[in-house]
């Protein structure tokens, strides 16, 4: 689909692939916005689906930078990864396209029901769809979680993996520390405990 | 000034806002409510619930439609800028920074430390999933949802759009 090439060559190469990566991009995030359900979160599994697995832009490792800097971030976690995404992808002008596509077909809908009649919530069927796509949400982000997981334990060894796992666990699930927080002490872990160790040896 | 109180009204709690669109929704209940009074608490609970049966991010939602609510189109361009602007310059503006020294040790160092952090996140929403699954549908529906994902996502690796699509099906007709 859409190739890995950095290098520009000619102006007659780069367009068309250009156009290519924006109409990819649309797509893309059209289609998290689409099947979204269930606020930013539910997002997440469906952008590292297109991101990472089907058009391949950006590594798993990347893919978690971007989650673990997007989640210390205040705002909605779709369009930060949509327009970061979109802006490494193409630009400035495929940020603002990835984020239009991931917004703009839940807002008009939006706007078109409430503006003719807002009667559909109550309706059972409506709450049914609601609910039946809440547990397939949760398996796609334990899908991850076992991704991440499993990456832990490549990059630290399984030792420090369980450690911080669970110390990640402790201090977000029984203090109720901010997510944000954590990262950002674990980030300053990884700069100046990884100092230390490097004048060890 | 109606676009300047729109801007507002959504940038505070785009900022302020961590942990994503959901944690923004009492902020901006708190503006659009109790500081312009565009709406009753009961409006705003009605448009709230109607955004969540809708895909999509829900505070671009809302700032989509209480901007268009008070000033048409341009109101809405407005609030939904304000909600997604400032948080996303500033992740930009930091990646681009981690990405000049990407092949840095320390960088390097950096990702591979996080990932737990990242596992136990994704897999707290996980788990907020089912539990609120179990809540809403009972455990049976909750389990077999469940195991139906599994084998779909899993095993037959059919795009999660379809899995999606058949779930809110499945909802609509049997929930």
């Amino acid at each position: 689909m859409v190739t890995e090439g950095r290098v520009k060559t000619t102006q007659e190469e780069t367009k068309p692939k250009r156009q290519n990566k924006q109409i990819a991009l649309f797509l893309a995030f059209f289609r998290v916005g689409i099947f979204g359900y269930g606020g930013g979160p539910s997002s997440i599994p469906l952008v590292h689906k297109e991101v990472v697995e089907h058009y391949k832009w950006f590594t798993d490792d990347e893919f978690g930078d971007l989650l673990a800097l997007g989640n210390t971030l205040p705002g909605p976690i779709a369009t930060k990864l949509a327009g970061y995404i979109g802006y490494r992808v193409a630009g400035i002008t495929g940020m603002v396209n990835a984020v239009l596509a991931t917004i703009l077909p839940s807002i008009l809908a939006m706007i078109a029901l409430l503006t003719t009649l807002s009667m559909y919530k109550d309706k059972p069927w409506v709450q049914g769809m609601t609910k039946a796509v809440v547990p397939v949400v949760g398996f796609m982000l334990a899908q991850l979680t076992w991704q991440f997981t499993k990456k832990s334990k490549q990059g630290l060894g399984w030792g420090q993996a369980i450690l911080f796992i669970g110390l990640s666990w402790i201090l977000m699930e029984v203090l109720h520390i901010h997510p944000g927080i954590i990262i950002a002490l674990l980030l300053l872990y990884a700069v100046f405990g990884g100092k230390r160790r490097r004048e060890e040896t | 000034m109606l676009y300047w109180q729109i801007f507002l009204a959504f940038f505070i709690p785009g900022i302020l806002g961590y942990g994503g669109g959901p944690a923004s929704i009492p902020l901006v209940e708190n503006e659009v409510v109790d500081r312009y009074e565009w709406m009753s608490t009961e409006e705003f609970s009605e448009v709230l619930a109607l955004g969540n049966a809708l895909p999509g991010p829900i505070a671009t939602k809302m700032a989509g439609y209480i901007g268009f609510e008070q000033a048409g189109w341009l109101g809405a361009f407005v609030g939904v800028f304000a909600t997604i602007a400032p948080s996303l310059l500033l992740m930009i503006v930091l990646l681009k920074v981690l990405m000049k020294y990407k092949d840095s040790e320390k960088v390097k160092r950096m990702t591979i430390t996080v990932r737990p952090a990242i596992a136990v996140l994704l897999g707290v929403m996980a788990y907020q999933f089912f539990i609120s699954s179990y809540e809403g549908s009972g455990a049976i529906q909750t389990v077999a949802l469940l195991a139906a994902s599994y084998l779909f996502l899993e095993k037959l690796k059919i795009h999660p759009a379809f899995v999606i699509m058949g779930a809110l099906v499945y909802g609509g007709v049997f929930l």
